[in-house]
């Protein structure tokens, strides 16, 4: 193992962090207290209970995950897109490294961000809502899991796009979508039947409730289940990253 | 001796169709400064780009200090530092930073005396702390060096180093290129100045279409440049070179009124004088003479052009 090289691109990238300290947590730390205001407070006053939690206390394991998934992917995306739009990938390539360091250097940067980031919507969540967290260790296991999963997917995109707009449009047309229909808000229970099966396709459904019953051991689907998908999702985005660098896809050729 | 570079039978065909090399076969000796002369589109970016690691092959094999690139690919980037043509640098880290950046990199541990050196070496020690985005055009060129050289190579690839260098930054850098050289550092360069090559080069090497079509040791192209050809026009057409000239290996035109000759400007004798007192002697009369040098660049130009 190079641990030189993955050290240097992990600090690499956390130094970009760093520096861009705004936009990667400022940014989403504002725009996380502004759902609460609104769906929290001003809302959510007016909804009863959800399965027995305060609705602005049931949304913070949603929101976190909002925020987990979106900047997962636009981290890991964006990390290893720029060195390809302005050519600076030329020295990765070249260098003495595997692809499985190469990733490790990526994408442990991009997860390593977003679960800083988790953790302090979470501190953020604490000054509106009450918090209580049943289960810290799974809390923290299905944190971990989906910045990894989330960032190896973003890493995915990030090689896969070849302007600006793809890097977007994953994102924003898929990803956003799924999240705000996976549970964030409501619980699945909550929807007429039909649209519950079709709620259940969405792999998005089983990261929040496995992370929701993390904090009140309520969940939509069963907690193995939550903890299957999650891996395997994690696995499928593995096996597609592997894929890439075996056959030097939109890297080499 | 092995060579510390050796390419064998190589080809790359693009996803497009296009075949940008076609069985290239290439040994680099330990310490020699190489220039692969070409003109744009001829394959040069892309053969360094598959030897360092950037793009894949299609077919061949490449060995670097007797290390597969691929089967042994750590053993063999380790010995490269890459300079590529295009000017691709971080925009907001520091020249320290990005230089240590890229020693990490290659799995080397820190070592602030070396970079010190290298940035001194290239009079970038004063800029150290600069963002690379306030660095001019030759300063980032510069800094892409530093960082090919951050790791320690012991070869050295510059692709195009001097494309839009000024004449006292071109000469700055062949400075640095020989002092490489002297210590140790094995050079391949491309370029498409011709004045570069012969400047630099111990060996040079003509690609074109994805084929090598020439490799020569710059003494022996140069010795080619010594030759100079006479032209002379003659009044009246003439069927046969008369016995009396066959020492001079004259050329005589199929309308029998251009005969030309060859000689060594480098010569002791270039044997004009007699040749044109035995063509009076002989009673061929003269309407005109001409004489040309051919340069590498006509080599090029006629290498190059041929079907």
């Amino acid at each position: 193992m190079n641990y030189r090289a993955i050290r240097a691109i992990y600090l690499f990238e956390m130094a970009r962090t760093w520096r861009t300290l705004l936009q990667s947590i400022v940014s989403p730390v504002v725009s996380t207290s502004l759902y609460f205001v609104v769906f929290g407070a001003a809302i959510g006053s007016r909804i009863t209970e959800v399965e027995g939690v305060s609705y602005g206390t049931f949304i913070v394991p949603g929101l976190v995950m909002l925020s987990v998934l979106t900047q997962s992917i636009s981290n890991a995306s964006f990390g290893i897109y720029f060195p390809k739009f302005v050519g600076t990938i030329y020295e990765i390539l070249s260098a003495p490294i595997s692809y499985f360091e190469i990733v490790i250097g990526y994408v442990g940067a991009a997860a390593t961000k977003s679960i800083i980031l988790g953790l302090i919507i979470l501190a953020t969540a604490g000054l509106f809502v009450p918090l209580h967290i049943q289960h810290p260790a799974w809390m923290l296991t299905f944190l971990v899991l989906t910045a990894v999963t989330f960032s190896l997917f973003g890493f995915i995109i990030g090689i896969w796009a070849d302007g600006f707009e793809k890097l977007q449009m994953i994102p924003m047309l898929v990803v956003t979508p799924l999240t705000f229909l996976g549970g964030s808000f409501y619980s699945v229970n909550m929807l007429p039947s039909g649209w519950r099966t079709i709620t259940l396709l969405n792999p998005v459904v089983y990261l929040i409730s496995g992370f929701r019953w993390s904090f009140y051991e309520i969940a939509d689907v069963s907690v193995p289940l939550s903890l299957g998908m999650t891996v395997g999702f994690l696995v499928a985005c593995m096996a597609i990253v592997g894929w890439i660098f075996r056959t030097g896809y939109r890297l080499k050729n | 001796m092995s060579p510390i570079i050796s390419v064998s039978n190589l080809s790359k065909t693009y996803g497009s169709g296009f075949k940008a090399l076609k069985g290239i076969n290439l040994d680099i000796v330990k310490g020699e400064i190489f220039a692969l002369l070409g003109p744009n589109g001829a394959g040069k970016t892309t053969l360094i780009s598959i030897i360092c690691g950037i793009a894949n092959p299609s077919e061949g094999r490449i060995t670097i200090g007797g290390h597969d690139i691929i089967a042994d690919y750590r053993a063999a980037r380790s010995m490269i530092g890459l300079v590529p043509q295009e000017l691709h640098t971080d925009a907001f880290e520091s020249v320290w930073a990005t230089v240590s950046f890229s020693r990490g990199l290659f799995g080397k541990p820190k070592n602030a005396a070396h970079i010190e050196k290298v940035l001194r070496d290239l009079s970038l020690w004063d800029k150290k702390d600069d963002k690379i985005i306030t660095l001019s055009g030759g300063m980032k060129r510069r800094v892409m060096i530093a960082k090919a050289l951050s790791h320690e190579p012991q070869i050295l690839f510059l692709d195009e180093p001097t494309a839009g260098v000024d004449v006292e930054l071109r000469k700055g850098m062949w400075e640095v290129v020989r002092t490489l050289q002297a210590s140790g550092v094995t050079i391949i360069l491309t370029t498409h100045y011709i004045e570069e090559a012969e400047e630099m080069a111990d060996r040079i090497g003509v690609i074109n279409k994805g084929e090598i079509i020439l490799i020569e040791d710059k003494a022996t192209l140069m010795q080619k440049l010594g030759r100079k050809e006479l032209t002379l026009q003659l009044q009246n057409k003439l069927e046969a070179i008369p016995d009396v000239l066959s020492a001079y290996n004259l050329e005589l035109s199929d309308d029998g009124r251009t005969v030309t000759y060859d000689y060594d400007t480098k010569g002791d004798r270039t044997g004009i004088t007699s040749l044109l007192n035995d063509l009076r002697n002989a009673g061929i009369r003269i309407s005109d003479l001409d004489t040309k040098q051919s340069s590498l660049e006509d080599i090029f130009v006629s290498l190059v052009r041929a079907p």
